[in-house]
């Protein structure tokens, strides 16, 4: 057995530490944090946590978890609250977040003008029952064929196509003493635009939520890009638990990571949320989005048809789909739909799985209304 | 492999001085990564809100390091003939056309009908080159996966030619707004930096550097305005170098003649460049201005 030397010992204690925590850390990042401390002297524990930052490379939301790890470990400080997370959501935590992202993003600072448009933020955990459906199995196997596309950047050789491969054509002629034999062609290649999904799980929608995620999810494994949030009162990303392949524990994962189940509706805040990190707008541009909500907004509906003007702007298609619209004479007559009804391309019926399906089998297709 | 002096550098303190004097101001987070960066020979990997320097601080490192800088810009759908090698067709076409009947054999994969692209030529000439690959986030997966590769052996193959390896290991920096997550093992491979905002102080400090002719009073103005508007949920958040612009488009007006709220207010646009910001701002903007005391 190899005797590690005892200063050695304690700083790969706290890697395993930051294991135990969720932290992605591979041993060559160990490698290079030793060799980093080695090279400054570790003569001030700040030059060691600037070390550990370069080579370790915690997720930038997470620096302070990291830091009250690293100051438990080094400097004995204890914070029980962030050190160790409640025993029963560890594992799942882990395996969440472990994999490189953090889920939930709004509704730390809860606004005052949302606070008061929510008067039962109800956090709730809440259970899912996998149920096969064969509506989603049809879909799944339709939607490859089907999914909304956009021509890429790429050519790629083609037996026809509006361009001429030069490379090719240049690499043939060369083997024929410089002689032009065929005329090859190529064409650009066609990539899938990618589907944002909100999913409206607030109080009003309650009924319908889990075939919702249900369905979420089945998209989420048929079509390659793919991005699943909720909205409620809070903005929460669950793309990353939805790749899971067994539907029930993806749900059930999801289900916990979602804080606020039930609750109100502030559907214009968490839009503006998205909005408002780039790194989430970035997901809209150019992709086709799915809203499934009634729209009923219980926060400023102003805000609420500012937000869907903007991702009109920057998406390919709007469209939103409402379980009342399966009504015949349906308007909408909320005065949040009403604000965002000039900005939808299309303002279609959720009332049922099957609808919803076929609304987006029908992506593709769909015409500003 | 690890160099502990780089250029006559030796702590990330005499970096930090080093690139001050090529005028940037990092801090102390920054200097220590680039400097563990230089000295373990890893590729340095910088994230950070678009706007807060990511591409300069890797001119400053090339400049202090006295090599030119190759600057990779990755976009959706680079490939290989961007970014590593690309064989000059017609070139080898009139070679072989020339050669005609005659004995005399044509190497037509010699150097000379080889154009080179960022990767390779930093590849053949490590000692005096910086690679940049800028916005790593915009390429596609298949790209990253490429360039996890290229980042571990620092060598390519060119199937006419056989492998190019590097002699030494070179510098990389990579920068990323963060628009997605990059692949895990990438960021493994690199030494990693989360540029932030700077504080309003260092800000200023960049401002009066970048600036000359733009006074304190104005600077500061600047700097707490931008500050309280990078709290507001905006589209675009302004970045240091829109605080540079703004602070010399004031003073610009100032010199014409305009007064220093009005000089401020006519320049937003040099600060906010997206519709929907200006309309949210504006009706704020005279507070904010007035409580950052222009």
């Amino acid at each position: 057995m190899i005797e590690t030397a005892r200063p050695i010992a304690h700083f790969l204690a706290f890697t395993a530490m930051l294991r135990r925590a969720g932290f992605a850390v591979a041993p060559e990042q160990t490698i290079a944090w030793l060799a980093a401390i080695e090279l400054l002297g570790p003569a001030e524990v700040n030059d060691v946590r600037r070390a550990a930052h370069a080579t370790l490379a915690p997720p930038p939301e997470r620096f302070a978890e990291f830091d009250a790890l690293f100051d438990a470990h080094f400097l004995g400080a204890l914070h029980p609250a962030e050190t160790s997370p409640p025993s029963d959501e560890a594992p799942l935590q882990a395996a969440v977040e472990g994999a490189g992202g953090l889920e939930p993003i709004f509704g730390e600072e809860t606004r005052e003008s949302g606070a008061s448009a929510t008067p039962a933020e109800r956090l709730s955990a809440r259970r899912f029952e996998a149920t096969e459906d064969d509506t989603l199995r049809r879909f799944t196997r339709a939607l490859p064929a089907r999914v909304p596309r956009r021509r890429g950047y790429r050519w790629r050789a083609a037996r026809g196509g509006p361009g001429t491969d030069a490379r090719r054509m240049f690499r043939d002629a060369m083997r024929n003493a410089g002689e032009f034999v065929k005329l090859r062609r190529r064409r650009r290649r066609l990539r899938q635009r990618r589907i944002v999904v909100f999913v409206d799980i607030s109080g009003s929608m309650k009924e319908r939520t889990q075939s919702h995620l249900a369905f979420a999810h089945a998209l989420t494994r048929a079509a390659a890009a793919v991005e699943v949030f909720t909205i409620g009162t809070r903005l929460t990303r669950i793309t990353r638990t939805l790749r899971r392949r067994n539907r029930a524990q993806a749900l059930a994962t999801a289900s916990l990571l979602v804080a606020d189940w039930d609750g109100g509706t502030r559907l214009g805040d968490a839009l503006n949320a998205f909005l408002a990190i780039p790194r989430f707008s970035a997901l809209a541009r150019g992709a086709a989005l799915v809203v499934l909500s009634d729209g009923l907004e219980r926060g400023d509906p102003a805000a609420m048809g500012e937000a869907v003007a903007r991702f009109s702007r920057v998406a390919w298609r709007t469209v939103w789909l409402t379980p009342l619209a399966g009504d015949p004479g349906f308007a909408p007559r909320t005065a949040g739909l009403s604000a965002a009804r000039p900005f939808l391309d299309v303002l279609g019926d959720g009332g049922s799985l099957a609808s919803i399906c076929a609304q987006v089998l029908n992506l593709a297709n769909a015409r500003a209304a | 492999m690890v160099r502990r002096t780089i250029v006559g550098i030796s702590s990330p303190r005499e970096l930090e001085e080093a690139l001050r004097a090529a005028y940037y101001l990092a801090d102390e987070g920054l200097s220590t990564a680039a400097y563990l960066a230089l000295a373990l020979g890893k590729p340095l990997l910088l994230e950070g809100a678009p706007g807060v320097g990511k591409t300069e601080a890797a001119k400053a490192i090339a400049g202090v390091l006295g090599r030119t800088l190759l600057r990779l810009q990755c976009y959706e759908g680079i490939d290989a003939a961007a970014a590593l090698y690309e064989w000059n067709f017609p070139r080898q076409m009139l070679a072989l056309r020339q050669q005609g009947d005659s004995a005399e054999h044509v190497d037509i994969y010699r150097d000379e009908f080889l154009i080179e692209r960022p990767m390779l030529a930093c590849l053949r000439r490590p000692e005096d080159t910086v690679l940049l690959i800028d916005e790593i986030d915009r390429s596609d997966h298949e790209f990253e996966a490429f360039l996890l590769e290229f980042l571990s052996d620092f060598q390519i193959s060119i199937p006419e030619r056989g492998a190019i390896r590097a002699h030494e290991r070179p510098v990389v920096i990579l920068t990323s707004n963060r628009t997605r997550e990059l692949h895990e093992a990438l960021r493994r491979r690199c030494v990693y930096h989360w540029i932030e905002y700077p504080s309003p102080e260092r800000e200023m400090r960049i401002i009066m550097m970048r600036a000359s002719g733009v006074a304190e009073r104005a600077a500061r103005a600047v700097v707490a305005a931008v500050g309280r508007l990078r709290r507001e949920p905006l589209a675009k958040l302004p970045g240091i170098s829109e605080a540079v612009e703004w602070a010399q488009a004031a003073t610009l007006l100032n010199q014409q003649g305009a007064r220093w709220p009005d000089a401020f207010r006519r320049s937003l646009g040099v600060v906010l460049k997206d519709e929907d910001d200006l309309v949210h701002i504006a009706p704020r903007i005279d507070a904010i201005l007035q409580e950052a005391q222009v």
